[in-house]
């Protein structure tokens, strides 16, 4: 749930907008007037999660600079359905350079106009999961060490969706992809370590790290406000559900995101220069299954040959989230009341 | 004025002159003494306003430089030999975006086996990548087709990379004639870039072409590259006349008006090996040079015209493509397409394998008396190659033939002793 | 800006790329019925009303309303108010108060003298209601909206039926239900009190009206044959509300039986507390789990002292004593008599067994269809003979005050359809948004606002009003705790999760649009609309 403790307004805070709010404090996708930073007619899938999410982050960002946003586009799906010659979906400038090098490109963007006094002029970088923490982790890496001006965003989506559902690093285990077929003693991706980027990136001491789904809007689009408030890097890591690489219902996006973080498979916090300084509780506390079901990805794991001992695997990863960032639900959600 | 500087200074101080607004640093021998002096004008003050940014990678420095420039700041970075592989992919981004930055590239060889000398394979890897090369004879040339880069890139909109060799020139000291900031400036004017980041006026730059336009697009490219054959010499003219210094155009000749034999090369060799030929000339033999400044675009016609009454043109180069022999040549070859000259490529200087004039001279002198073969690699050790492919033919274990290499070296010369 | 070719695009572009061929099935906006609107017996747009008042458009909110009920502020506190029972509310946590919200409207409106709308034009026909009960007061005011002429007649001496002679002044004060009547009356309604109907058909000629509607309720008290000794003091509950509310009540003694398991048992056992008793004592023959009282009359009479002997019936009274039965309820739940006895001290014995209707005045007219003692009708509430229409508990009903005046509204409409000569048209009913419509993710967890309750020592000896009223605040909460079943409240989900964006924002009565050249009919708009106000339909190929 979000920060912001919010009188009671029938939908409370999670709906996109509310004719019983006042103007200001209605999610910026609420707004008839909003950017629109990517335009109908773009290529994206049915219930595309990852077009979704960049929309949410950069209409935000336009509204938090005032206009004043200049955005650079890691190689991926978001870049091929969004610009393929002669159609153009951005509204804003946009620039794309190669698949493993936005946060350069973009520490390039900023460093010009850091050069010509625009200081009012902000820069996004923005990849998939592919291009933030496999072949895009150098350059980000050395963006966030030299604390340039960009906030990088990473529409994470758990695979190379763009090239046929291909494994990343940010692959969750016992998901199928291409490259991980369900097949031998262990179907599905391998349990690594994981590579969790937010954490990489707290690691850097950078002033600001948080994570966010494409189910809550308005903590979506306050932790686009709240690092925009900040100079330096910045890293806001973005879940996005993908129902081509999932196997999932198109219309069940906003559902998986919202599951993806009950269940605590997907944390979601933000911290400031290394330190944790916020995390969303579980509202309704979900096992896994819930989450895994809807997807095909991991329908290996269930029926007749089913594998339990791998969901429970899963279940404990969710658990060790719960337990690391304090997820658990609170005793009393039910406060709102108070402030009414 | 003349100074006697190293040559990496030298770049250094005329960059700055061209007022670079963002110059990306990643250190490669034998780069590192230009990025390291730029770094201190940026840090002194000196040189600004200019963001000097140390990155991680020369990916990142490509990257840097292709962000900066498409947001509209001068742009300039330097690099060499792996470097410029690891950035490779950047290099032809650059390029594909017409992103007028400039780069230097102290050309030095490619491993394995790992070696920091002086060759121009690197150059030649990324012939292809839609950037114009510029090679330097001198250190003054070098200093002085940076200006002329600058220039190039922004009225054509594409990256220009100057080639000056590694060690032979970027740390050579000798005399060169810096220009004052008035005749810079004058000679090249701020950078009005041709598409740029910007929230007043939106738009995507770089959009996914299909096979609708692809060609198109790629053929543009290779018309911009033509219409720099045409602007090269102007500006050189322009700048020849501003400074009385005869840098930069498509080629240099030299003692090629009434040459039987001329003999063509890039880079710092041009001066070695225009003393074998003004001493074969002392001999009477009608021996001539031409260097080419510009391999890309490749002056053909000039070329062209320049050998036309040559009845023997040798290659010289210090790179070769495996398999098949020369780079240059094969491009020079398209220039002298149905004449009648023999054409020889010879490979020299590899990995900072020292040029000497009496070789050229020796070679020269064969291939006047017909001895040289098509493809000759100068002063190669025919006893170690002997050696080694024996070694090789004995047994499948062999080891690594680099090794195998510097252990016979070390033999052979215990054993004179 | 000279834009190199191919690689930079002009923004927007993309927009040439009608996406909406992608569709197989396309999202459209729907209404759909609420189950509070499906409950409600008076036919209220509950949500509707709700709606208006969630942003404490309180009028507004009262004039959507009374568009079907003109007794909000007796409704707010009489109604057992079956919408609650309905709401899907129950889902996220507790139903919405609906009730309690209604009231706050009618008192608010009593508050500030809002007005009902005034009558239509006038038609020429006139229109006699026999009976001032919820019914009839439903009737005369749909009447009038209509531009019927009314004649409104009752045999008690004040306009309210039951509502003011069957149900005590604690649960209904008298200044709420006096206020309400005479919003109805002012609308041009004649009146006659004190009135006696006692032949329909000579009153309907002589008056000359074009049209009747009976609803003369169920005011008497049912008697069962219970050896009582003459002594014995037995009354049936009617009479004695009525005597109560007259302000004359009987003089009960100070140990009171009331027999039944009705909610009016229950008012008489409280009115009897409230009279002074020390005992009052509900003899009821099964169970709680099958009293048809309602379980919150049940808890608070409890809370105020009332004491019942379940499984039980009465079998003699005599000096002073009532001799019970104790019953057991077989397996299909019905009670049966166990032949073992108890006995139980009482003063008097208050019969609470359910009501007749009195149709005497049907007596002479054999057209109109009476069986099971109540008056048959069609669904436009009209008897087998033209223009003469019943209703409320004089006519098949559920006998509460909320069905009565629905029989009014329906009653005043097949009157009019009636006049005019014309079909009688029920409106179509949307299919019901049935709890799976709804996202509940989407509603904040808000309990129910429970109305304050007197201290129950103070309301045991007094006839003040027991439940209190919301506070204004407290109003607006609970009205925002409705979750707008499948009726769009503008939340702005569907046009903000729309990758498309393919939803447009229009506002006003429209509120949205669905840009089918766009709509790629993912269909996460329906599945994130909280209401259940889209659905997804084949696309015609």
């Amino acid at each position: 749930m979000s920060e912001q403790r919010v009188h009671f307004y029938q939908v409370g805070s999670f709906a996109v907008g509310n004719r019983l709010l006042s103007a200001d404090d209605r999610t910026v996708q609420s707004s008839p007037h909003r950017t629109n930073s990517i335009d109908s007619g773009h290529r994206a899938c049915q219930g595309c999660g990852e077009a979704l999410g960049a929309r949410y982050a950069l209409d935000a960002a336009m509204r938090a600079t005032n206009g004043q946003l200049l955005a650079v586009n890691a190689t991926g799906c978001l870049e091929v359905f969004s610009t393929p010659y002669p159609e153009t979906s951005w509204r804003i400038p946009w620039l794309h350079s190669l698949f493993g090098n936005a946060p350069a490109v973009a520490t390039g963007v900023a460093a010009a106009m850091r050069v010509k006094g625009r200081s009012d002029v902000r820069v996004v970088g923005q990849a998939g999961d592919g291009g933030t923490v496999d072949i895009g982790f150098g350059t980000l890496s050395g963006m966030f060490e030299r604390n340039d001006d960009v906030l990088f965003i990473c529409y994470d989506n758990e695979g190379y969706m763009n090239t046929g559902v291909q494994r990343s690093a940010a692959t969750p285990p016992a998901a199928r992809t291409a490259t991980t077929d369900v097949v031998g003693a262990e179907p599905g991706n391998s349990f690594g370590q994981g590579k969790d980027l937010p954490r990489i990136a707290m690691a850097h001491d950078i002033p600001y790290v948080a994570t966010a789904t494409v189910a809550d809007l308005h903590d979506l689009e306050r932790k686009v406000e709240r690092a925009m408030s900040f100079r330096g890097a910045r890293y806001l890591h973005v879940f996005v559900p993908c129902p081509l690489g999932w196997g999932s219902a198109t219309n069940e996006t906003i559902h998986l995101a919202r599951l993806a973080k009950e269940t605590g498979l997907f944390p979601v916090f933000e911290a400031e220069h290394g330190v944790v300084t916020n995390v969303s509780r579980i509202r309704r506390l979900a096992p896994v299954e819930e989450y895994l079901k809807l997807q095909r990805r991991y329908a290996h794991l269930f029926g007749a040959k089913g594998r339990p001992d791998i969901v429970a695997r899963l279940q404990a990863i969710a658990d060790a989230n719960i337990a690391r960032y304090g997820l658990a639900p609170e005793r009393d959600e039910l406060d709102n009341r108070e402030d009414a | 004025m003349l100074r006697q500087l190293e040559g990496s200074k030298a770049i250094a101080e005329t960059v700055a002159l061209c007022r670079p607004e963002v110059v990306c640093a990643y250190p490669i021998s034998p780069q590192t003494h230009i990025i390291e002096a730029i770094g201190v004008k940026v840090k002194e003050g000196s040189l600004a306003p200019c963001e000097y940014i140390n990155v991680e990678s020369e990916f990142a420095a490509m990257s840097v430089s292709i962000g900066a420039s498409a947001a509209g700041a001068r742009a300039y970075t330097a690099t060499a030999s792996q470097g410029l592989l690891f950035m490779i992919e950047a290099v032809y981004n650059a390029a594909g975006l017409g992103l007028p930055i400039v780069m230097t590239l102290a050309n030095r060889a490619i491993g394995a086996p790992i070696n920091i000398w002086n060759d121009h394979s690197d150059a030649m890897a990324v012939r292809d990548s839609g950037w114009i090369q510029l090679f330097a004879e001198t250190n003054q040339e070098a200093a002085d087709l940076h200006v002329q880069a600058f220039r190039l890139a922004e009225e054509l909109s594409v990256p220009v990379m100057v080639c000056m060799d590694g060690f032979i020139l970027t740390h050579a000291v000798e005399g060169v004639d810096l220009m004052d900031q008035a005749t810079v400036d004058r000679f090249l004017p701020a950078y009005e870039p041709r598409q740029v980041l910007d929230p007043e006026d939106p738009v995507s730059i770089g959009a996914m072409v299909g096979p609708e336009a692809f060609e198109e697009v790629r053929y543009l490219a290779h018309l911009r590259q033509l219409d720099a054959l045409d602007y090269i010499p102007v500006i050189a003219e322009e700048f020849t006349a501003l400074t009385g210094r005869p840098s930069g155009g498509l080629i240099h000749p030299y003692r090629t008006e009434d040459a039987d034999t001329i003999v063509v090369a890039l880079g710092s060799v041009l001066g070695t090996i225009k003393d074998a030929v003004d001493h074969l000339r002392d001999n009477g033999e009608r021996v001539g040079v031409l260097g080419i400044t510009s391999f890309r675009p490749f002056p053909i016609e000039a070329v062209r015209s320049a050998l036309a009454n040559a009845s023997r043109v040798i290659v010289v180069e210090k790179a070769f493509s495996l398999g098949m022999g020369g780079v240059l040549a094969t491009d020079v070859s398209m220039a002298t397409l149905g004449s009648s000259a023999v054409l020889n490529t010879v490979i020299a200087g590899l990995g900072g394998r020292p040029i000497a004039q009496h070789s050229i001279e020796a070679m020269i002198a064969r291939a006047i008396r017909g001895e040289l073969e098509s493809l000759t690699f100068l002063d190669l050790d025919e006893g170690i190659i002997e050696r080694e492919r024996a070694r090789m033919a004995r047994t499948r274990r062999s080891g690594p033939f680099a090794e195998n290499v510097l252990r016979d070296l070390r033999q052979n010369r215990e054993d004179r002793s | 800006m000279e834009r190199p070719f191919a690689i930079t695009l002009d923004v927007g572009t993309s927009r040439a790329n009608h996406t909406g061929s992608w569709r197989v099935e396309r999202p459209v906006y729907v209404d759909r019925l609420p189950p509070c609107n499906d409950a409600c017996p008076a036919g209220e747009n509950i949500q509707g009303w709700l709606y208006e008042a969630e942003s404490g458009g309180y009028e507004a909110a009262w004039r959507k309303l009374v568009e079907n009920n003109p007794l909000p502020a007796i409704m707010g506190r009489v109604c057992f108010h079956p919408c609650e029972s309905a709401c899907n509310r129950v889902q996220v946590d507790e139903a919405v108060g609906i009730n309690a919200v209604e009231r706050f409207l009618g008192d608010t409106a009593i508050e500030h003298g809002w007005s009902l709308p005034p009558a239509g034009p006038d038609t020429g026909k006139r229109v006699l209601v026999v009976g001032a009960g919820p019914a009839g007061l439903g009737a005369a005011y749909h009447l009038r909206l209509l531009g019927h002429q009314v004649r409104l007649v009752d045999s008690s001496p004040k306009l309210g039926g039951m509502l003011r002679y069957g149900i005590p002044a604690y649960r209904l004060p008298r200044a709420i239900l006096d206020a309400e009547i005479a919003r109805i009356t002012d609308m041009g309604v004649e009146v006659i009190v004190n009135h006696t109907v006692h032949d329909i058909d000579v009153e309907r000629h002589e008056g000359g009206f074009d049209a009747v509607f009976l609803a003369v309720g169920a005011q008497l008290g049912k008697r069962v044959n219970i050896p009582a000794g003459d002594s014995s003091k037995v009354i049936d509950a009617v009479s004695f509300l009525h005597q109560v509310a007259d302000e004359d009540p009987p003089m009960l003694g100070r140990r009171v039986v009331v027999y039944g398991g009705g909610d009016t048992a229950l008012d008489a056992a409280r009115t009897a507390r409230r009279l002074g008793a020390t005992d009052a004592v509900i003899v009821y023959r099964r169970n709680r789990d099958k009293m048809p009282a309602h379980a919150e009359e049940v808890e608070q009479a409890l809370g105020e002292g009332v004491t019942v002997r379940w499984l039980s019936t009465v079998e003699r009274f005599e000096h002073e004593r009532l001799v019970l039965e104790k019953m057991r309820l077989n397996a299909d739940g019905f009670p049966e008599p166990t032949g073992e006895y108890e006995e139980l001290d009482a003063d008097s014995l208050v019969l609470a067994l359910g009501q007749d209707t009195d149709l005497s005045l049907l007596e002479g007219n054999d057209n109109v269809e009476v069986r099971d003692g109540v008056v048959q009708v069609a669904t436009t509430m009209m008897t087998n003979e033209g223009g003469v229409f019943a209703g409320g508990d004089a006519a098949p009903s559920d006998r509460t005050a909320t069905v009565a005046v629905g029989h009014g509204k329906r009653a005043a409409r097949g009157i009019d359809a009636y006049l005019r000569n014309v079909d009688f048209v029920s409106g179509d009913r949307h299919d019901l948004a049935t709890a799976d419509h709804l996202n509940t993710w989407y509603y904040a967890d808000a309990p129910r606002t429970e109305r304050p309750e007197l201290e129950r020592i103070r309301r045991q000896t007094n006839f003040e009003e027991v439940i209190g009223g919301l506070t204004e605040e407290n109003a607006l909460f609970e009205a925002r705790r409705c979750l707008s079943c499948g009726n769009c409240f503008e939340c702005d989900n569907c046009f903000g999760v729309c990758p498309d964006n393919a939803v447009i924002k229009l506002g006003g009565e429209v509120k949205y649009e669905f840009n089918y050249d766009f709509c790629k009919g993912c269909g996460i708009c329906v599945r994130e609309c909280p209401c259940g106000a889209i659905e997804m339909i084949p696309e015609l190929i």
